[in-house]
C-alpha cells in the first residue's frame, strides 16, 4: 500500500506551482491513499519484456518549408495579457535582487 | 422545426423552405426559454451567430454553392478556441479570455457554413464525467434535471436533448463524447486519434484528446464528422490521409456479412441489469440485420482504468504548467515585490479547481524521479497490451461493441466526494482512447428499472472509422422501426420560461 503524507503532498503542490491550504493537503493526502492503490494495479501486468506506448501514432518529426507566413500581430498577442508595457508582456519579478 | 434532425433542416434549408436566420433565431428562442433549467451554455454568441446565418442565406440567395450542412446550428463545446469569443474550458483561470485565433475545428466550421451559437460548459479542463466540475456550476440532464448529462462535454450534450441545438463539437480523453451521448440519449463519436485537427483544443492529454460530432442521428454525426475531419499542418498528430467515408456508410446502414465483436470483459458484473438488458437486444436486431455476433476476449481491458488515470494525469500535468499567469489568463497577488513564482502559485489556487489539483498533483507524482518506471512507465506498457488486445480482437471481428457506461445517468452530487467511483463511468470507453481507434455512442433505449437513457458503444479500428457509422446506423434504423419514434420523443418537456 502506497500513501502521501500531508507533507509529501506540500512538496509536489510546490514543484507544480501550487499554493494549498491546510485543509487542501490533508484532504488530498488521504485521498490519494485511495488512487494510488487503484492505479498502482498497472505493475501487475507490466512485465520487462512489454515495450511502452506514449502514443497512438507511429510519430516522427513533421517538417514543413521555412517559409514566412501570416501570424499574430503584436496587438492581438497582447490582447489576453494580465499586464502589458511598451508592446511587451509585463510579468512579475523573476531574479532576485542582485 | 428545432426537434427536426440537422440533415432535414439541410434539406428545408436548400429547398427555401426556412432560412438560416429563422432556424437560427428558433435555436436561440429555445436556449433563452430552456437553458436557465439545463445550463448547457456558458455563453451564447447571438450576433456572432445571427450574422453568420444571414452570410450563408445571402450566399444561398445568390447561387453559391453550399456546403452540406449550411446554415445548420451547433453548439460549441468550450474547450475549443473561436477568435474573439470567450473560451474559459470550465475553469476559473481562463475567465474572460477571448482567443486571438481559431481552432482548426472553428475554422472548418465556418467554412463549412455551420453557425455556432454559443460554447458548452463542461468539467473544468474536460477532466470529468459528469459537468459538476465547471467553475461554472453544473449542467442538468434535460431526461432528468436532478441527475448530472456526463461529462466531461455535458453541455454539448444536453443542449442537443434539450433542442437547444441539432449538433455539437464535444472532445473525448477518456469518454467526454460518448459518456455524455449515453445518458442524454444522443449519439457522440470519437475518431480515430488525428483524424480531426487538435489545433486550438485546449489539451488536457494530448496523446488521448480526440475532437468529434455529437448530434441526435447517426447520419448526423456523420455529415459533421466529415465537415470538421481531414488533415491539418498545423497539428502534427494529424494524420495525412482521406477522410473515411462515414456519410456514405451512414447512409447505407448496411451490416449484412459483418462481424460484430461482443468485448466479454465489457459486461456483466457491475453493469446495471437495464444496461445490460437493452444491449442484448440491441445485438438481436444487429444479428437479424444480417451481421454475425462472435465473442472476443481483450484480457488487458481490466487494467484500462488504472493506465488512463496515470497518464491523462501525467500529460496533464506537463500541459497545464502553460496557465502560469503570465501571457493570458488570471493573475492573482502580482503585487509591489512579488515574485514571478508566488504569483504562480497564488493564481493556480484560486484558477484550478479540485478535480485539476488532484489530477495536477498525481501526474506530478507518477513523472517524478524514482517513480517513473513504477507508474507512468508501467502505465505505457499497459497501453501497449491494451493495443495488442484490440489488434487480436479485430482479426475476428470488424468492429467491437459494448454497453457504453456501466449505469444510466445518475444525481448530481451523488459522487462528488468520491473520485475513484466517478473515474469508474469511464471503464467501457478508456480503452478506445488508449489505443487512439474510433469509437461511437448511440442510444438503445431506456433503462426499465429508471427510464432513463442507455448508450450502446461501437469501436472500429485505427481510420475505419466508417465502420462504426454503417453499425451505427443499421442499429438506429431497426430501433426506429421497434419504436416508431426516435428515442428523444419520450422526453419530459421542460417547463421553460413560458
Amino acid at each position: 500500500m502506497t500513501s502521501l503524507s500531508r507533507d509529501d503532498v506540500a512538496k509536489l503542490a510546490g514543484l507544480a506551482r501550487i499554493e494549498m491550504s491546510e485543509e487542501e493537503l490533508v484532504a488530498l493526502s488521504s485521498e490519494f491513499t485511495v488512487i494510488l492503490d487503484a492505479v498502482a494495479r498497472v505493475q501487475e501486468v507490466a512485465s520487462a519484456d512489454v515495450a511502452a506506448t506514449s502514443h497512438p501514432l507511429p510519430l516522427r518529426n513533421v517538417f514543413r518549408p521555412d517559409v514566412v507566413v501570416p501570424s499574430l500581430s503584436p496587438a492581438d498577442a497582447l490582447s489576453g495579457a494580465p499586464a502589458q508595457e511598451e508592446q511587451r508582456f509585463r510579468v512579475p519579478q523573476i531574479l532576485g535582487e542582485e | 422545426m428545432i426537434r427536426n434532425s440537422a440533415s432535414d433542416m439541410a434539406s428545408k434549408l436548400a429547398a427555401g423552405e426556412i432560412t438560416s436566420v429563422e432556424l437560427t433565431q428558433a435555436h436561440l428562442d429555445r436556449i433563452s426559454d430552456v437553458d436557465k433549467e439545463v445550463h448547457a451554455f456558458l455563453h451564447v454568441d447571438t450576433q456572432g451567430a445571427l450574422a453568420q446565418a444571414a452570410a450563408v442565406d445571402a450566399k444561398r440567395k445568390n447561387g453559391e454553392k453550399l456546403a452540406p450542412l449550411a446554415g445548420v446550428p451547433l453548439a460549441l463545446k468550450d474547450v475549443m478556441a473561436q477568435k474573439g469569443i470567450p473560451t474559459t474550458c470550465g475553469s476559473k483561470i481562463l475567465e474572460g479570455w477571448r482567443p486571438p485565433y481559431d481552432s482548426t475545428v472553428v475554422t472548418n466550421l465556418k467554412n463549412n457554413g455551420i453557425i455556432i451559437l454559443g460554447k458548452t460548459n463542461m468539467d473544468e479542463f474536460a477532466m470529468g464525467s459528469s459537468t459538476e466540475n465547471s467553475a461554472y456550476g453544473p449542467t442538468h440532464n434535460p431526461w432528468d434535471l436532478t441527475r448530472i448529462p456526463g461529462g466531461s462535454g455535458g453541455g454539448s450534450s444536453a443542449a442537443l436533448a434539450a433542442f437547444e441545438a441539432p449538433l455539437a463539437i464535444g472532445t473525448d480523453t477518456g469518454g467526454s463524447i460518448r459518456q455524455p451521448a449515453a445518458v442524454t440519449g444522443t449519439v457522440g463519436v470519437k475518431p480515430t486519434y488525428g483524424g480531426v485537427s487538435r489545433f486550438g483544443l485546449v489539451a488536457f492529454s494530448s496523446s488521448l484528446d480526440q475532437a468529434g460530432p455529437c448530434a441526435r442521428t447517426v447520419l448526423d454525426a456523420a455529415l459533421l464528422h466529415e465537415a470538421i475531419a481531414g488533415h491539418d499542418p498545423k497539428d502534427s498528430t494529424s494524420i495525412n490521409a482521406p477522410v473515411p467515408a462515414v456519410v456514405h456508410a451512414a447512409r447505407a446502414g448496411n451490416v449484412k456479412r459483418m462481424k460484430i465483436g461482443v468485448v466479454k470483459e465489457l459486461n456483466g458484473d457491475g453493469y446495471q441489469p437495464g444496461v445490460r438488458k437493452r444491449f442484448e437486444e440491441s445485438l438481436e436486431l444487429l444479428a437479424a440485420a444480417g451481421a454475425e455476433i462472435v465473442e472476443v476476449s481483450a484480457p488487458n481491458f481490466e487494467y484500462a482504468l488504472a493506465a488512463y488515470y496515470l497518464i491523462a494525469p501525467s500529460e496533464c500535468s506537463s500541459n497545464l504548467a502553460r496557465f502560469d499567469a503570465m501571457r493570458y489568463g488570471l493573475r492573482v497577488g502580482d503585487v509591489d515585490g512579488a515574485s514571478a513564482e508566488s504569483v504562480m502559485n497564488l493564481t493556480r489556487e484560486v484558477g484550478f479547481g479540485r478535480e485539476v489539483k488532484r489530477r495536477i498533483i498525481l501526474g506530478t507524482y507518477a513523472l517524478s524521479s524514482g517513480y517513473y518506471d513504477a507508474y507512468y512507465g508501467s502505465a505505457q506498457k499497459v497501453r501497449t497490451l491494451i493495443t495488442q488486445d484490440f489488434n487480436k480482437a479485430f482479426e475476428i471481428a470488424d468492429v467491437l461493441v459494448s454497453p457504453t457506461c456501466p449505469t444510466t445517468a445518475f444525481k448530481i452530487g451523488e459522487k462528488a466526494n468520491d473520485p475513484l467511483a466517478m473515474y469508474l463511468n469511464d471503464i467501457a470507453t478508456i480503452p478506445v482512447n488508449m489505443a487512439g481507434i474510433g469509437g461511437m455512442s448511440l442510444p438503445s433505449g431506456l433503462a426499465d428499472e429508471d427510464g432513463l437513457p442507455v448508450g450502446f458503444q461501437i469501436m472500429s479500428p485505427v481510420m475505419k472509422d466508417e465502420r462504426m457509422y454503417s453499425v451505427g446506423s443499421a442499429l438506429e434504423a431497426a430501433l426506429l422501426s421497434k419504436w416508431g419514434a426516435p428515442l428523444l420523443s419520450k422526453i419530459p418537456a421542460l417547463a421553460g420560461s413560458k
